[in-house]
């Protein structure tokens, strides 16, 4: 509670509110309309969210602005909503990012707009259910409801093979979740007749039925993250999706997989997480170094960013799974500055693709000397995808590989490999499209960013800089809250 | 017991057939050519009705006419339901019938004995009432399909049903006189406790008859339901017959063929449980497989949704094999969600649909979304509550029947069913495909009628709201199902 408000529930319903609403002005006639409507919610539902960050303490790894109703009464289910110094991040991420998506579709959705603005406004609120829920049920809800408008916007707004796209990103997703339906089921009936979170973390569980469920966690957030190998829809669906697609995709969509591990598998099943963290290191270390290499040979820009996606979120699940508080902690802030970087590079390809209609790296060459405004921006984001000291990406990469150096030394070996690919393809797609002697005519007739999209990027690269020189804010808010999760992790709970 | 106690729980029955009759004779002196003095008729028979219903009940469980006949909370429910799925059907039903020239006496009057007939089976405490209302709804359909004689494909189904459905009610009747046989006698507790204590007794000889007869009478049952083996007519009658009459067949006799297998499964034959829930096993596994997998070959809109009603029967049967308040609950629940999503999908075939073109094929609700976005919203709220994905009520319903499921420790099976429902989920999304991503084929005005638009809404946006507060509805099954099924 703040001032007597229900921030989290404001932070979740506002956005779909103003979605609704947005809905409500109908055909494209209407378009301006649904622009300003949609600029208004999500900077509204940004705002909202800032009491999170300022009235949270900080010493405490209690769950806090906790709300609870009684929902659905025969299943003892509740509409209870809270966030600890771990999902406040999420939260803080998803709403910051909803504005920003909402500029960057600004003037190049021409078509059903209100639909559109609608889907990401209704999809941000979802996405903050998604992480403040403290109820499986509520969870598995928004979790859920988050596939129907990602579905829409990459089928609708997507490139050519959009279709095929948009239905492999739902049934793969689906799958994982169904199973994950059974699991949260038998915990329910292992606690109980309890759905609540916290409740799940007390229940004992012997060994089989904990490695039964970490799979089926597994197949629900694994998919989502992506890890090797249920990745391959990833670069389907970033490349068919539109520029507001691909960035919440990247930025917000990836972290609810991680977000999964953290509030679910490690604490629920811990035994289990660790008997098979080996497994979960190994295929880790196999999306860092394989992915990485096969982002090298991508021809297409947004494929070659795709990868590089599930090459930085193996980071996080290395992060993630090493359990040290290096490795957690690192890898929290990995998925922060991943967002921040990803989101950036997407919207740097979507500024290209709006004026050459083109994602192909040989298409491009020389843009630095018809865009060099551009060309600086997209510097930044790419140093910082490659782990640029200084940049946000460094930081989150070199704590998992302090934490992994920890745990055995050849992990940190095999991640900090990265630091070479990374540079390496980044850096080369970089060079084949900014530098170079004017490709064709259509480079030459490129025109620099328009106001509107330098403020775009000017936020981030303030966000980017900001974590990168100075992470305290976001480490300490999370601190007591790893520190907790370690303590849960490291708990037995194998039957006496 | 005298006459008038007997026949207080029955009024709403008996007051329906005397209007039927008053239909009937009402519909031939009033003028040709404008059904709308009938159609008023039927509707206020089935409010009153809905109104003697919830003024007659009582509490507990009241047998009457010598314990063939019951009224318990479950029986009241699930004829509100009845009432209510029927004059859905019957709005949705008046334009697409009025030009097709099918929106006759004898449509509403058929409708009115198909009614009687499912209210009878709700209610029914013995074999021989089972029967007939089974007969009762079966002879009303077979002729509601053929009404429209001149359609070849119409009659075809509707000779299809016939047979097949006269060679189940066979089937059903000859287990049935086998369990007579074994018990000796025809009312649904006496053949509980008969077997009951027959059990503990000796009776090794008898148990081979019994679970004889249990056998065939399940492959009745199975065959009303339309479960796999027994599903062969079901596509080509929800194909063939109009779709007004499909959506007779696939709404409201649901819930009648929930209150069949209820009586007869758990009230009278709950001593066999482990045999049939072994056969319920098979079938349920068999219509999720072959149903969820056939469904997403058809190009047909209304076959597409025959197999998708055999694939929700087999979900709806786990709910039975878990047993308990949890398992029947369930499947009671899911028996009224699908009702309801099944109508709305069936509705918006009837309002895309005009004269002399039905839109019942895949390809028909191309481009939805730019003709109407409107509609194309509320069909795609029906389309994923039946794939089952939150926040609509489809969810809950696969969210109970796998609860149940779990409890009771079958977990491989909610395995099965989940992996074979994430099948079922690509021709739901499929459709959500065509009317989003696709452009539009035909760009014919929608006639917008004020009634079907307006049920349509709120059929989809019930959807909604249900999966959003689905709190409300699973406790009313459940405390009904505990109050009948599980006080005898």
């Amino acid at each position: 509670m703040f001032f007597g408000l229900p921030v989290i529930s404001v932070a979740i319903w506002l956005p779909i509110m103003f979605g609704i609403l947005i809905l409500a002005t109908g055909g494209d006639k209407n378009a301006p309309l649904a622009r300003i409507l949609a600029m208004v919610g999500s900077v509204l539902g940004f705002l909202v969210t800032i009491p999170l960050y300022t009235g949270f303490v900080r010493d405490t790894s209690e769950m806090q602005f906790v709300e609870m109703h009684g929902w659905i009464a025969r299943f003892n289910i509740h509409y209870h909503l809270g966030v600890d110094g771990i999902s406040v991040l999420f939260i803080l991420l998803t709403a910051f990012f909803t504005p920003i998506v909402v500029l960057a579709g600004w003037q190049v959705i021409e078509k059903r707009v209100a639909q559109y603005m609608a889907s990401f406004l209704i999809m941000s609120g979802i996405m903050i259910g998604v992480f403040a829920s403290l109820d499986a049920i509520l969870f598995y809800v928004f979790w859920e409801a988050m596939l129907i408008p990602m579905f829409l916007i990459i089928g609708v707004w997507g490139g050519a093979n959009r279709v095929y796209a948009a239905v492999k990103f739902f049934l793969y997703t689906l799958l994982g979740s169904l199973l994950m339906l059974i699991a949260l089921i038998y915990l329910y009936n292992k606690a109980g007749g309890s759905f609540e979170i916290v409740d799940f973390h007390q229940v004992a569980i012997p060994l089989t039925a904990q490695i039964l469920i970490f799979i089926a966690f597994f197949f629900a957030f694994a998919v989502k993250v992506p890890m090797f190998p249920v990745h391959t829809w990833l670069p389907d669906a970033h490349v068919e999706a539109p520029t507001g697609g691909s960035v919440i995709l990247a930025a917000i969509m990836l972290k609810v997989g991680a977000y999964g591990f953290l509030r679910f598998s490690i604490p629920i099943v811990p035994d289990a997480s660790h008997h098979l963290a080996g497994v979960m290191i190994a295929l880790s270390l196999i999306a860092v170094v394989y992915i990485g290499l096969v982002a090298l040979t991508q021809t297409d820009m947004k494929k070659l960013v795709a990868y590089s996606s599930i090459s930085h979120m193996g980071f996080v699940t290395l992060g993630l799974f090493i359990f040290n508080s290096y490795g957690m902690e690192g890898a929290l802030l990995q998925i922060i500055s991943h967002g921040f970087v990803s989101g950036a590079l997407f919207l740097c390809i979507g500024v290209l693709y709006d004026r050459m209609h083109s994602r192909n790296i040989a298409d491009y060459g020389g843009v630095a000397n018809t865009m060099p405004v551009f060309a600086a921006f997209f510097m930044l984001f790419a140093m910082a995808n490659s782990g640029l000291p200084g940049t946000s990406g460094f930081v989150g990469e070199f704590m998992v590989i302090l934490g992994a150096v920890k745990a055995n030394f050849w992990y940190a070996f095999a991640a900090a490999s990265t630091l070479v690919f990374g540079a390496a393809y980044t850096l080369w797609m970089y060079k084949r499209v900014i530098f170079g002697a004017v490709a064709n005519h259509h480079v030459a007739g490129l025109t620099d960013l328009t106001v509107r999209e330098k403020v775009i990027f000017a936020i981030l690269v303030i966000a980017v800089l900001g974590m990168g020189l100075y992470p305290l804010p976001f480490s300490e808010i999370m601190h007591v809250s790893v520190n907790d999760l370690l303590v849960h992790a490291a708990r037995s709970k194998l039957p006496m | 017991m005298d006459l008038m106690t007997n026949l207080m729980p029955a009024s709403a029955e008996i007051f329906l057939l005397v209007m039927a009759c008053v239909t009937l004779i009402a519909d031939v002196l009033i003028k040709q050519g404008d059904r709308s003095f009938t159609f008023g008729l039927v509707i206020f028979t089935l409010i009153a009705c809905a109104l003697i219903t919830v003024g007659t009940h009582e509490n507990g469980v009241v047998y009457v006419f010598h314990g063939m006949f019951v009224d318990d909370l479950m029986s009241d429910v699930l004829k509100l339901f009845t009432y209510v799925a029927v004059i859905m059907m019957l709005v949705y039903s008046r334009l697409y019938l009025t030009v097709r020239g099918l929106f006759s006496g004898e449509f509403m009057v058929l409708t009115l004995f198909a009614m009687l007939g499912m209210m009878v089976m709700i209610s029914a405490n013995h074999f021989l009432t089972l029967y007939l209302g089974l007969e009762l709804l079966s002879l009303s359909l077979y002729a509601l399909v053929a009404l429209q004689r001149d359609s070849a494909i119409a009659t075809e189904a509707a000779m299809k049903y016939f047979i097949l459905g006269a060679l189940a009610s066979g089937l059903l009747l000859y287990g049935m006189s086998m369990l007579y046989g074994a018990t000796g006698s025809l009312q649904l507790g006496a053949v509980s406790h008969a077997i009951q204590s027959g059990m503990t007794q000796s009776g090794g000889a008898n148990k081979t008859l019994l679970v004889f007869g249990l056998v065939f009478v399940v492959s009745g049952l199975a065959f009303k339901l339309g479960v796999v083996p027994f599903h062969m007519w079901l596509p080509d009658v929800y194909h063939g017959a109009p779709t007004a009459m499909t959506m007779l067949i696939g709404s409201a006799p649901k819930f009648a063929a929930f209150a069949f297998v209820a009586r007869i499964l758990v009230e009278g034959l709950q001593p066999l449980e482990h045999q049939w829930s072994g056969m319920l096993i098979i079938l349920a596994i068999a219509s999720m497989a072959l149903g969820n997998i056939t469904a997403i070959a058809q190009t047909n809109l209304k076959r597409m949704f025959a197999y998708s009603t055999i694939a929700h029967m087999g979900f709806l049967l786990l709910g039975f094999i878990s047993g308990g308040i949890e398992g029947y609950g369930s499947a009671m629940f899911y028996a009224v969600v699908y009702v309801l999503m099944s109508l709305g999908a069936f509705g918006m075939i009837m309002l895309l649909s005009r004269e002399g073109f039905e839109a019942d094929a895949l390809s028909d609700f191309k481009g939805l979304n730019q003709r109407s976005p409107w509609l194309a919203f509320m069909m795609l709220l029906l389309m994923f509550s039946m794939a089952g994905v939150p926040p609509t009520v489809g969810f809950y319903a696969k969210f109970s029947v796998l609860n149940a499921v779990v409890q009771t420790g079958h977990i491989w099976l909610a395995v099965v069913a989940v992996l074979f429902s994430l099948i079922g989920a690509f021709y739901y999304l499929r459709i959500v495909k065509l009317m989003y991503f696709d452009a539009p084929e035909s760009h014919a005005p929608i006639i917008f009628a004020p009634d079907t638009t307006l049920l349509v809404s709120v059929n989809g946006f019930g959807v909604l709201l249900l999966g959003l507060l689905p709190g409300t509805l699973m406790s009313v099954c459940a405390v009904s199902v505990q109050q009948s099924l599980l006080l005898h």
